[in-house]
C-alpha cells in the first residue's frame, strides 16, 4: 500500500505528544499558589459573572452578517473569472446582485434591522 | 438555449421573491391571500413550462449540470401538481390576516425551486444546493406555529438531523470525487470502473445512502419523522411529506442508476435492508398510535420502503415502477393531509383517531375524500395505490427478488389493518355524550385541492397509461444516459472478483 507514510506520520504525532506531555509532567516544576486556579494567571482579578444575558439581537445582527458575508463569496468567485464569464456572467452576477437587494429591503422592511427595544415586528 | 432548461425554476424564483418584496410593503392589516392567489398562478405557470419542456430535445445545459429529459419533466410535473395542490390546501387552512403569510408562501415557492433543481440536476454539487434549497425552507415551515412548542420542537429537531444527515451526503460526494475526480453523474459512471481506490466508492454509496434516506424518511434514519409531522401544522405536512420526498427519491435513482451502475453488486443488498426495513417497522409502528398524524407518519415511512423495494430490481420497469410509485404516494398524500389540514384544524384541536369518530356524520363530503384516500394508501383497486404496489412488486418478482416481495406482500396486509381502523372510526356513529366538535365550512380552495388530488388518484388507478408511459421513457432516459456504465456492469460481471 503506498498509504504507509500516512500511517508512519500518524504513529510520530502521537508519539511526539505523548513524549512532550510525559517530559513536561515528570520533570516540570509544580506550583500550588493563590493564583493557580484563577482565570488569569497573569494576575488580573476576573469581574462578575461569566453568564452574561446578551440581547438576542446580536445574534440576529451575527447572522445577518455571517449571511451576507457568505454571498460575497460567490462575488468574489465571478469576480476572477469576469474576462471568460462575458456579458452572460455580468448579467448572472447583477441577478444575484439584485436579489441580494431585495433581501436586504425585506429585512429592513420586516424591521429585523430595528434596533429600538420596542420593535418587536420581528418576534410577533 | 440554457434559460429553456431552467424556465420552472426561474419562474419560481422570481415570484418567490417578488413576493418577498410585496409582502412586507403592504399594509400591517392587509389580507395576505392575494401573495397566496400569486404563488398558485406561478406555479400553474411552472407547471406549464415544464409539460413546454417535454417538446424541448433532451440535453444539458449550464456547462453539463442541469439536464432535461423526460425523467426531469416527469418529476418536474410531479413536484408542481404537488406543490399546487398544497398551496391551495394551505390558502383557507392558514391564518390568511396572519401578517406572515407572504413569507409562508414564499418559502413554499422557494424550495420548490429546490426540489426542481434536485430532480434536474446531472451534478452532484448542484444537487446538493437543490437538497439544501429545499431542506431549508420545508425547516423554517415546519416551525411556522410559533407560538406551539410541538412546533418549534419539531422545527429544531429536522433542522438538527436534517444538517446532520446532508453533512453524510456531502462526504459521500467527496469521497466520489476522490475515488473518479469529478462530480458529474455521467462522468462518474464513466470512471468508476477504472477507479484505483474502489472502497472510497463502496463507502460514498453508503454515505449517499444515509444522507437521502433520511430525506425520504427510510428506517432506519427515520425517527424524525413522526414527531416532526406531528408538530408541523398539518398543511406543511401535506407538502414536505410529499414533494420534497419524490425529489429525494428522483435524486436517489439519477445517482444510483446514473453514477453507480457498475458497482451495483455493492448496493443493491443495502436497499434491499433498507426497504426491508422501512416497511416492517412503519407498519408495526403505526399500529400502536393513537395520533392520525403520527400514524400518516409512520404509513409514510412503510411507503418509502415500498418504494425502496423498486430500487433493489436493477431494470428499466424497476425504475419506472419507482417514479409511477412515488406519483401515486404524493397524490394520495397530500390529499389525506389537505382534508386533515381542514378537520384537524390549524392548532390540531382534533388530533387522536377518536376524534375523528363519526366525521361522516359531520361532513360526509370531506369524510368521503378522506376514506378514499385511505384506500388508496391501502392499494384498493380502482385507485392509484394499487397499480403503484403492483408495478413495484411486479417488477421486483420479474428480477426475481421472492423474498422482498413476500415481505411487501405480508406488510400491504399489517397495514390494512390501521387505516381500516381509522376507517372504520370515520363510519361509526360518535359516542354517546362525547362533544360534537363541528368541522369548519369547507372553503372552495380546499375543495379545489381535494378534488384535484382525488382525481389524480382516482385516474392513477383507472387509466395509468399515460402517467406510466411518461414514467416509462423517463427510466429510458436514464438508463440510456447509464449505457456506457451498463457496459461496464457486465464486463465487471463477467470479470473475476479480485
Amino acid at each position: 500500500m503506498h498509504l504507509w507514510p500516512l500511517a508512519v506520520y500518524l504513529v510520530i504525532v502521537v508519539m511526539l505528544v505523548v513524549a512532550m506531555l510525559g517530559l513536561s509532567f515528570v520533570l516540570g516544576q509544580r506550583h500550588h499558589n493563590r493564583a493557580t486556579g484563577t482565570p488569569y494567571e497573569s494576575g488580573i482579578l476576573s469581574q462578575g459573572s461569566a453568564r452574561v444575558r446578551l440581547s438576542a439581537k446580536f445574534y440576529l445582527v451575527a447572522m445577518f452578517f455571517v449571511i451576507f458575508d457568505l454571498e460575497a463569496v460567490f462575488i468574489f468567485a465571478w469576480a476572477i473569472a469576469v474576462r471568460e464569464t462575458g456579458w452572460t456572467g455580468y448579467a448572472e452576477a447583477m441577478g444575484f446582485i439584485a436579489v441580494l437587494l431585495a433581501t436586504l429591503v425585506y429585512l429592513w422592511r420586516v424591521g429585523a434591522l430595528d434596533w429600538r427595544q420596542g420593535s418587536r415586528r420581528v418576534v410577533a | 438555449m440554457h434559460l429553456a432548461c431552467i424556465l420552472p425554476e426561474v419562474i419560481l424564483t422570481l415570484a418567490g421573491v417578488l413576493i418577498m418584496l410585496v409582502d412586507p410593503l403592504l399594509p400591517r392589516t392587509a389580507s395576505r391571500k392575494p401573495t397566496g392567489w400569486f404563488s398558485v398562478l406561478a406555479m400553474v405557470a411552472a407547471f406549464a413550462a415544464s409539460a413546454w419542456q417535454l417538446h424541448l430535445a433532451p440535453g444539458t445545459a449550464y456547462y453539463g449540470v442541469v439536464q432535461t429529459d423526460a425523467f426531469s419533466v416527469f418529476f418536474h410535473l410531479l413536484i408542481c401538481g404537488t406543490v399546487l395542490v398544497a398551496l391551495l390546501a394551505a390558502i383557507d387552512s392558514v391564518r390568511p390576516e396572519a401578517h406572515d403569510m407572504g413569507e409562508f408562501f414564499a418559502l413554499i415557492l422557494l424550495g420548490t425551486v429546490g426540489m426542481l433543481l434536485m430532480t434536474s440536476a446531472v451534478e452532484l454539487l448542484l444537487v446538493f444546493i437543490g437538497l439544501e434549497i429545499s431542506s431549508i425552507s420545508t425547516y423554517i415551515l415546519a416551525g411556522f406555529r410559533r407560538r406551539s412548542g410541538k412546533s418549534i420542537e419539531a422545527s429544531i429537531k429536522y433542522f438538527l438531523l436534517g444538517s446532520f444527515a446532508t453533512a453524510f451526503f456531502l462526504y459521500g460526494i467527496a469521497l466520489t470525487f476522490g475515488a473518479t475526480g469529478t462530480t458529474r453523474i455521467a462522468a462518474i459512471a464513466a470512471a468508476l470502473p477504472h477507479t484505483t481506490t474502489p472502497i472510497l466508492a463502496w463507502t460514498a454509496v453508503g454515505l449517499i445512502l444515509i444522507g437521502l434516506g433520511f430525506k425520504v424518511s427510510a428506517a432506519p434514519f427515520h425517527v424524525w419523522t413522526p414527531d416532526v409531522y406531528e408538530g408541523a401544522p398539518s398543511p406543511v405536512v401535506a407538502l414536505m411529506s410529499t414533494a420534497p420526498k419524490a425529489a429525494a427519491f428522483a435524486v436517489l435513482l439519477r445517482i444510483f442508476y446514473g453514477a453507480y451502475p457498475s458497482i451495483q453488486q455493492h448496493w443493491w443488498s443495502l436497499f434491499w435492508v433498507l426497504a426491508a426495513v422501512s416497511m416492517t417497522l412503519g407498519n408495526l409502528a403505526a399500529l400502536r398510535q393513537q395520533s392520525v398524524k403520527r400514524m400518516l407518519a409512520y404509513s409514510s415511512i412503510a411507503h418509502a420502503g415500498y418504494l425502496l423495494v423498486a430500487f433493489t430490481s436493477f431494470s428499466l420497469q424497476g425504475i419506472a415502477a419507482a417514479s409511477f410509485y412515488a406519483l401515486c404516494y404524493v397524490a394520495m398524500n397530500v390529499g389525506i393531509f389537505a382534508v386533515i389540514s381542514h378537520v384537524g384544524g390549524y392548532d390540531d384541536h382534533l388530533w387522536s383517531i377518536t376524534d375523528y369518530r363519526g366525521l361522516a356524520y359531520r361532513s360526509p363530503v370531506l369524510c368521503g375524500a378522506m376514506a378514499f384516500f385511505l384506500l388508496s394508501l391501502i392499494g384498493i383497486p380502482f385507485t392509484g395505490g394499487f397499480f403503484a404496489k403492483f408495478y413495484v412488486f411486479s417488477a421486483a418478482l420479474q428480477q426475481g427478488m421472492f423474498g422482498l416481495a413476500i415481505i411487501g406482500l405480508i406488510n400491504s396486509g399489517i397495514a390494512a389493518f390501521y387505516y381500516l381502523r381509522l376507517l372504520t372510526a370515520l363510519y361509526s356513529k360518535p359516542a354517546q355524550g362525547s362533544p360534537v366538535l363541528a368541522v369548519p365550512r369547507m372553503s372552495i380552495t380546499l375543495g379545489l385541492a381535494i378534488l384535484l388530488s382525488a382525481s389524480a388518484t382516482l385516474l392513477l388507478g383507472v387509466v395509468p397509461r399515460s402517467s406510466l408511459d411518461l414514467a416509462q421513457r423517463g427510466a429510458g432516459t436514464l438508463f440510456q444516459t447509464g449505457h456506457p456504465a451498463q457496459a461496464a456492469v457486465q464486463v465487471v460481471n463477467d470479470a473475476p472478483s479480485q
